[in-house]
């Protein structure tokens, strides 16, 4: 198992996956709104 | 009408279509130097200096200014002021434009520019903020190309791909402003990896915030001025509709504008409260800072709110335009006058004219190619084909 | 391999956090982070620097720069102060210094632990090495210099004058020499003590002891243990560093630390903005809807109004002409009667005068003109 030594390292590897997640997040809170709309009226 | 047939027909030799040409001409021949010469030959940038006036004006100003767009599109589709429907064209139309020019202009900035897309293709540096700004932009100018696209579609008389991109309006709008809230912020927080380069005054952990706020004062302001503009030239081509806002735009927008500034004043003061830099006040810069501050924040708050309450149309579009100088100010401080205050003065930057000229003649560009949509595209009228939507 | 195989798990990361625990920050609950145990580093003891420039010579020689304008030998250049240039990646400046004579300062890139380079590169091109060397990848670069606003020592240089492949210029602290276990050019060509080249957490140790060991020599300070979170090029002196061009207020924060906040604040932003936005939108929807629902209502109520109004006056004009007609038929039947009684007079008259023929078409002719 790798270490994390430096700050700069453990910042690129953190948000490498914050990219990732934020994305996701932009998609599914949209088909999430989606999924609770689809039965309003109008 | 004539005046418009002229401009729409062959190119005639009128005072703006010489002045233009002169200077794309120029532009033109600046271009070619710096794409077979180097930086070197065009600008006075330096190791010290790494960002002139192509980074401080065409980037930071640029996407201040197009900020009129998100404003616009988020005060009509997701406040609910309808009545300004009309405003929302022309202004993502500038918005894109904006966009469109500052990616052009740092392809003149930056040394390799055919890379420009190796942030995202190559190597992701996710810890620098340069990549949000970069990843947000790229993503933008998309969004204000989809949000623009109807007016061109109806140009083209292409019913059914309208109809489409119409549905996405609200999640265009949505995105236009997460994603505006963020480049916007991340231009100013660009500066805080440099606390000993930039002057205290200037220097704050709420550098995102100022950039974010005042990306909205000069939306709003942009969208008064361009209206004024439009008004002055393009009238003949506009419909009731827009007529009809040539008052309620400068009124509503110069409203929202003074309130937000007022906002703007406190948390300037704020900043320097938390910074502890009053002392810096009684300085030189201080005097430079108490320019932009009272000058540029609390001076055009007080005449957008007398023009709003004394129904001034006049003293309101002056008021726009005097902030949007205030935003020129403030970019031009926190990027050059007030970054690298510590130097003595024989390693300070001023911009050589070429690059000048290159930035000249991009914001022309921008200025030829807006007359040629307006005047061809449906966007300061509804296209008689489809009903206001 | 360490490389691809921490990005791929960086990005892979995204899609379960099991994959993610596959890095461990040594101290992830404070983020606390020392660097690269046993990395290497160079102490520069300026005290013993004599100004031979013999450190620039070799930086020339081992990096492959262009040949000076002013050969190596000339140390007349030393009076005036210099900076890194893209064609030299070090310089030696002379200061004023004190009665034993001037003072001579070696300047090239410190090898910040946590390199404001590095973390302002938004293409990553900035590595710092396990070695002790902050290097650049030049492969990669897109030119953009944001390294050289956020560098508090100002050390990255760009090759301005290069108009197809302009890159950045910097020490690499001779890494690719140092890998092969050879010193740093530089360290190798100094004549005095001025350089050594050696384990950070050892040359710390000999510069702690030189200080104590002479502390009239030297200012009790070693510059770059702390400074913006420690370099690997440290630095004695027997003047106040300010005096021999070294700021002292750069402070002790690692640069990734001074961005930290701003690049935490955009998931967030990311997160909270669409419901924030959504909820205002559905809001002024809302609103609209009820305006709407509201309008129309008072629309069927005034046409309702309307309505009854309409039925009123026509039933009044019903009754109206109802009645009339009553009238006229009272006043029909009445003079039919008159008639009738007046004919049957006639008729008992004639009947009395001409006996028997009843008379039937005189009543149909008096309704008629009515």
């Amino acid at each position: 198992m790798e270490t994390i030594n430096t700050l700069q390292e453990f910042m690129l590897h953190t948000k490498n996956i914050t990219y990732v997640l934020m994305v996701v997040a932009l998609l599914g809170i949209t088909g999430f709104w989606l999924f609770l709309t689809e039965r309003d009226d109008d | 009408m004539s005046e418009d047939t002229a401009t729409m027909g062959k190119p005639t030799l009128s005072p703006f279509n010489i002045v233009a040409g002169v200077i794309l001409l120029v532009g033109g021949i600046l271009t070619i130097l710096r794409f077979t010469q180097g930086l070197d030959a065009v600008t006075n940038l330096s190791d010290y200096n790494p960002w002139g006036i192509w980074i401080g004006f065409d980037l930071l100003v640029g996407v201040a200014l197009a900020a009129g767009g998100f404003v616009t599109s988020a005060a009509v589709y997701l406040f609910g002021m309808k009545h300004y429907h009309a405003a929302v064209r022309p202004a993502i139309l500038t918005g894109f434009l904006g966009y469109a020019l500052v990616v052009l202009a740092l392809h003149y900035d930056v040394g390799r520019p055919w890379r420009l897309p190796y942030p995202f293709i190559m190597q992701r540096g996710t810890t620098s903020l340069l990549f949000e700004v970069a990843a947000c932009v790229a993503l933008y100018l998309t969004v204000l190309f989809i949000e623009f696209s109807p007016a061109a579609l109806e140009w083209l008389g292409l019913k059914r791909a309208r109809s489409i991109v119409l549905k996405l309006t609200i999640l265009l709008t949505i995105f236009g402003v997460v994603l505006s809230t963020l480049h916007q912020s991340s231009l100013g927080a660009l500066f805080l990896i440099a606390p000993s380069k930039l002057h205290p005054l200037w220097y704050t952990p709420y550098l995102p915030v100022y950039f974010f706020v005042t990306a909205v004062i000069a939306g709003l302001s942009m969208v008064i001025f361009e209206s004024t503009l439009s008004h002055r030239f393009f009238s003949h081509k506009m419909d009731a509709a827009h007529l009809a806002e040539k008052d309620t735009v400068p009124l509503g927008f110069g409203k929202a504008a003074a309130f937000v500034l007022a906002g703007y004043f406190i948390i300037k003061v704020i900043g320097i409260s938390a910074g502890n830099t009053w002392h810096y006040l009684a300085t030189g810069y201080g005097a430079w800072y108490l320019v932009e501050v009272l000058g540029f924040v609390a001076l055009p708050a007080f005449l957008y709110a007398v023009g709003v309450r004394d129904k001034n149309i006049t003293l309101i579009r002056w008021t726009a335009a005097w902030t949007v100088l205030g935003i020129v100010v403030n970019r031009f401080n926190i990027c050059l006058v007030a970054f690298n205050w510590h130097l003595p003065a024989s390693e300070r930057y001023f911009p050589h004219w070429m690059e000048i000229g290159i930035s000249v003649f991009i914001v022309t560009l921008g200025i030829v190619i807006y007359r040629f949509i307006v005047t061809r595209m449906p966007v300061l009228y509804e296209h008689p084909d489809y009903d206001a939507h | 391999m360490s490389l691809s195989r921490r990005k791929f798990l960086g990005w892979i990361g995204a899609a379960g956090m099991t994959a993610a625990a596959g890095r461990k920050a040594s101290a992830a609950t404070t983020h606390h982070f020392e660097g690269y145990p046993e990395s290497m580093a160079v102490l520069h003891d300026t005290t013993f620097c004599i100004g031979c420039r013999r450190c620039e010579g070799a930086c020339n020689t081992v990096n492959e720069l262009p040949a000076p304008e002013v050969p190596f030998t000339d140390l007349n250049v030393l009076e005036k102060q210099r900076r890194t240039t893209s064609k030299a990646y070090t310089v030696v400046n002379q200061k004023p210094g004190n009665a034993s004579g001037p003072l001579f300062v070696k300047n090239q890139c410190n090898h910040c632990l946590e390199p404001a380079c590095a973390s302002a590169c938004f293409v990553n091109a900035f590595t710092k090495t396990k070695e002790g060397a902050v290097v650049y990848d030049a492969s990669v670069c897109v030119g953009c210099r944001y390294c050289m606003i956020a560098c508090p020592f100002e050390i990255p240089t760009y090759e301005y004058d290069s108009a197809f492949s302009p890159r950045i210029m910097k020490c690499t602290m001779c890494h690719p020499r140092v890998l092969e276990g050879k010193l740093p050019g530089c360290v190798e060509s100094c004549p005095t003590e001025a350089l050594i080249f050696g384990k950070r957490d050892d040359l710390l140790n000999i510069a702690r002891q030189r200080i104590t060991r002479r502390p009239n020599n030297y200012v009790d300070h070693i510059y770059g243990e702390r400074e913006m979170g420690g370099t690997s090029w440290l630095y004695l002196s027997g003047m106040p560093f300010e005096t021999i061009g070294m700021r002292m207020d750069l402070g002790v924060t690692p640069a990734p630390e001074l961005t930290a906040g701003a690049l935490g604040a955009v998931p967030m932003v990311v997160g909270i903005w669409p419901v924030l936005l959504t909820g205002i939108y559905a809001m002024s929807k809302r609103k609209e809807k009820i305006a709407a629902e509201e309008k129309a209502q008072a629309l069927a109520t005034a046409l309702a109004d309307a309505d009854a109004q309409a039925t009123a006056k026509m039933d009044a004009a019903m009754e109206k002409a109802k009645q009339e007609k009553a009238t006229a038929i009272e006043k029909a039947v009445k003079e039919a009667l008159e008639a009738e009684a007046k004919a049957r007079a006639e008729i008992e008259a004639e009947a009395e005068a001409a006996a028997a023929a009843p008379p039937q078409e005189a009543p149909d002719e008096d309704d008629k003109d009515d």
